[in-house]
């Protein structure tokens, strides 16, 4: 068995988002405690312009896979072509970013491997050489240190809980070819849905509205603050089930698993599948008026009261602050 | 067409969870049982593709204590034909061993499954692996989270959520689907529908539990959160409100 990682990167016309990068920087702690290397696989439209960047993150290798049949993700294949290219550079760590590729990735390439997966991991360290990871489950209820039985150990890392380091190294960069012969559905298209916020699930500050926003109009006093602070807009399920706001809104156990380094929760009372979806978040405000609601426990402020008084006041406070 | 839906019995999610003196699993006394959330979506998604085909079958299976018969039961009592029950007494067992194990079970089914239909996570092990993970050990093709699904033959065009869009996608029968919220809306299961389901045939396939490729070294609650720090009331608390952002938790 190898002591190199290797860590997934997707790229689209060559842009990296932060999520990949944190991977290539947990791939490269990884590595430098196990006594390896960390190798950035990069997939996607532009990999060449993109990987060549990576050293600076700790990747000592990279292999930019550009091939026209990868510029979108699609699992089968990316699933095999990494696999492949684990058993090339002899890897016992494979890492991805848990966003929606991640998530389908690595599962792919464990069972490829035959081995062993915890997803979604919130802590990775190194003792006594070997990998323990820590994961939630039951909803955050818990969490679990997850060791490993198998020689190879695939992980996927929740976005914005792993520092991005950013250094002076350069890798060393090659092509590689996408592993196509196999069975594999077609993408056909993809669209895109929302406008310029980041998706919640990459966000780094998140205001979320509840029933307490009383209707669909009312969120654009959301969306006011969430200008404001560059923030993207997320919703309870009770504001999803009355089609205020749309499914991709929703944080929460159905919903989006969210870590923004600051959640401010208005109008939600803090159901427990609600607080299962963002509790790992850096900073948590809540915005409520009912002092007894159970977001209250949870969060690192609070204000009571009227949201319809509290939040344009806090819009208009931080305009003022923000452009000092 | 013959569908066969991965169903997980999982404590349900409003339950308080403890851990047992072992810490490493939870004490399962006192908890409420449900089918895992995202497979209600798989179930619905089966029934509607076999009404609309007129023909083809809806079968479950899944791998858990001899408890999760009542979790089957619901699941036919929704209106699935039949199903297979692998025991097993782990609780979060692991990834691997999970899809190897139904791997091994759907690959002695007759007839085979043209589809294999999976939540797109159990709300207990939260692993999101399962589906693509079985597709995977048995060759076939797989799209994970799809939110929308139409059948043309023997091919499925089927949208995927993914960050800030959707994918579209094509994928020719077999295959493997993870289901995710807004796919559809499960039917209750009615009356007559429960009554059938005492007569449905809950078969015990013989197949070995696939060895863990992990273990767990501790489980534990996770670290309070130092939270009820109420900073005011109304909106005359909100400039030191945003002093506390800045100065104290520097997020600004
Ligand atoms: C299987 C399952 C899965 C679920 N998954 C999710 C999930 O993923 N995400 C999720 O969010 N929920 C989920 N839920 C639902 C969850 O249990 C709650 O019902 C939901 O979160 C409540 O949403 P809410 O806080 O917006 O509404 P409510 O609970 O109705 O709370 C509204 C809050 O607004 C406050 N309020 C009202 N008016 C004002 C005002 N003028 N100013 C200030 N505050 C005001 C009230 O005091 C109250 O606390 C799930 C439930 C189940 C059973
Ligand atoms: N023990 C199990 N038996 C049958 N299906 C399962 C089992 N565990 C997981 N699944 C299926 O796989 C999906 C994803 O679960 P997981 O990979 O644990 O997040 C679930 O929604 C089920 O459809």
């Amino acid at each position: 068995m190898g002591n190199n990682v290797i860590a997934f990167v997707q790229c689209h016309d060559g842009e990296i988002k932060r999520t990949q990068l944190e991977a290539v920087s947990e791939g490269a702690r990884i590595a430098n405690a196990l006594g390896g290397g960390c190798v950035a696989v990069v997939m996607g439209s532009g990999a060449a312009d993109a990987a060549a960047g990576l050293g600076r993150y700790g990747a000592r290798t990279a292999r930019a896979i550009g091939d026209a049949a990868v510029a979108h993700y699609n699992g089968d294949i990316y699933g095999r072509t990494v696999a492949a290219l684990a058993r090339e550079h002899d890897a016992a760590v494979i890492v991805a970013s848990a966003t929606a590729a991640g998530k389908d990735l690595c599962p792919r390439v464990a069972a490829h491997l035959e081995a062993g997966y915890a997803a979604d991991a919130t802590g990775v360290r190194v003792e006594d050489g070997k990998l323990l990871v820590t994961r939630p489950v039951y909803a955050g209820k818990a969490l679990i240190d997850v060791g490993f039985e198998s020689d190879v150990a695939v992980v996927s890392l929740r976005p914005n809980n792993f520092e991005v380091s950013e250094g002076e190294g350069s890798a060393e960069v090659s092509e590689a070819q996408p592993v196509l012969e196999g069975p594999s559905a077609k993408v056909l298209e993809t669209r895109q849905t929302a406008g310029e916020r980041a998706d919640l699930t990459e966000a780094s500050i998140i205001v979320s509205g509840g029933r307490g926003m009383k209707g669909p109009e009312h969120f654009q006093l959301l969306e006011e603050l969430a200008d404001v602070l560059g923030a993207t807009v997320g919703a309870s399920r009770a504001v999803v089930d009355a089609g205020w706001r749309p499914h991709s809104d929703q944080v929460g156990q159905t919903g989006k698993t969210v870590s923004p380094k600051l959640y401010i929760a208005v109008g939600i009372s803090g159901a427990i599948q609600h607080i299962a979806g963002m509790r790992t978040s850096g900073c948590i405000v809540a915005i409520n008026k009912d002092p007894d609601a159970p977001i209250f426990k949870i969060a690192d402020y609070g204000i009571v009261g009227d949201l319809f008084e509290i939040v344009p006041r806090l819009t208009e406070e931080l305009r003022k602050v923000l452009q000092n | 067409m013959h569908t066969l839906v991965l169903i997980k019995r999982v404590p349900d999610t409003a339950s308080k969870i403890t851990i047992a003196p072992d810490g490493k699993q939870i004490d399962p006394s006192g908890l409420q049982f449900v089918l895992n959330p995202y497979d209600e979506f798989a179930v619905e998604a089966a029934l509607q593709l076999k009404e609309a085909a007129g023909e083809g079958s809806v079968r479950i299976m899944t791998l858990g204590p001899k408890e999760a018969t009542q979790t089957i039961r619901s699941a036919l009592a929704m209106g699935a034909d039949e199903a297979f029950h692998i025991v097993d007494d782990r609780s979060l067992r692991d990834a691997f061993s999970t899809a190897r194990t139904l791997a091994d079970a759907i690959a002695q089914l007759d007839p085979k499954p043209d589809l294999i239909l999976c939540g797109r996570q159990s709300v207990d092990a939260q692993a999101m692996a399962t589906g693509p993970m079985v597709a995977t050990l048995l060759g076939l093709p797989c799209v994970s989270d799809i939110v929308k699904l139409e059948r043309d033959g023997d091919t499925l065009r089927v949208e995927r959520e993914i960050e800030g869009g959707v994918e579209v996608l094509e994928v020719g029968l077999p295959a493997v689907l993870t289901t995710n919220k807004g796919l559809n809306e499960p039917r209750y299961a009615s009356l007559k529908g429960i009554m059938k389901a005492k007569k449905k045939k809950i078969h015990n396939p013989e197949v070995a539990i696939a060895p863990e490729k992990t273990t767990i070294v501790e489980m534990r609650y996770p670290p309070a959160r130092e939270g009820g720090r109420i900073v005011g009331e109304g909106p005359d608390a909100v400039p030191e409100l945003v002093r506390l952002l800045r100065e104290e938790c520097k997020v600004l």
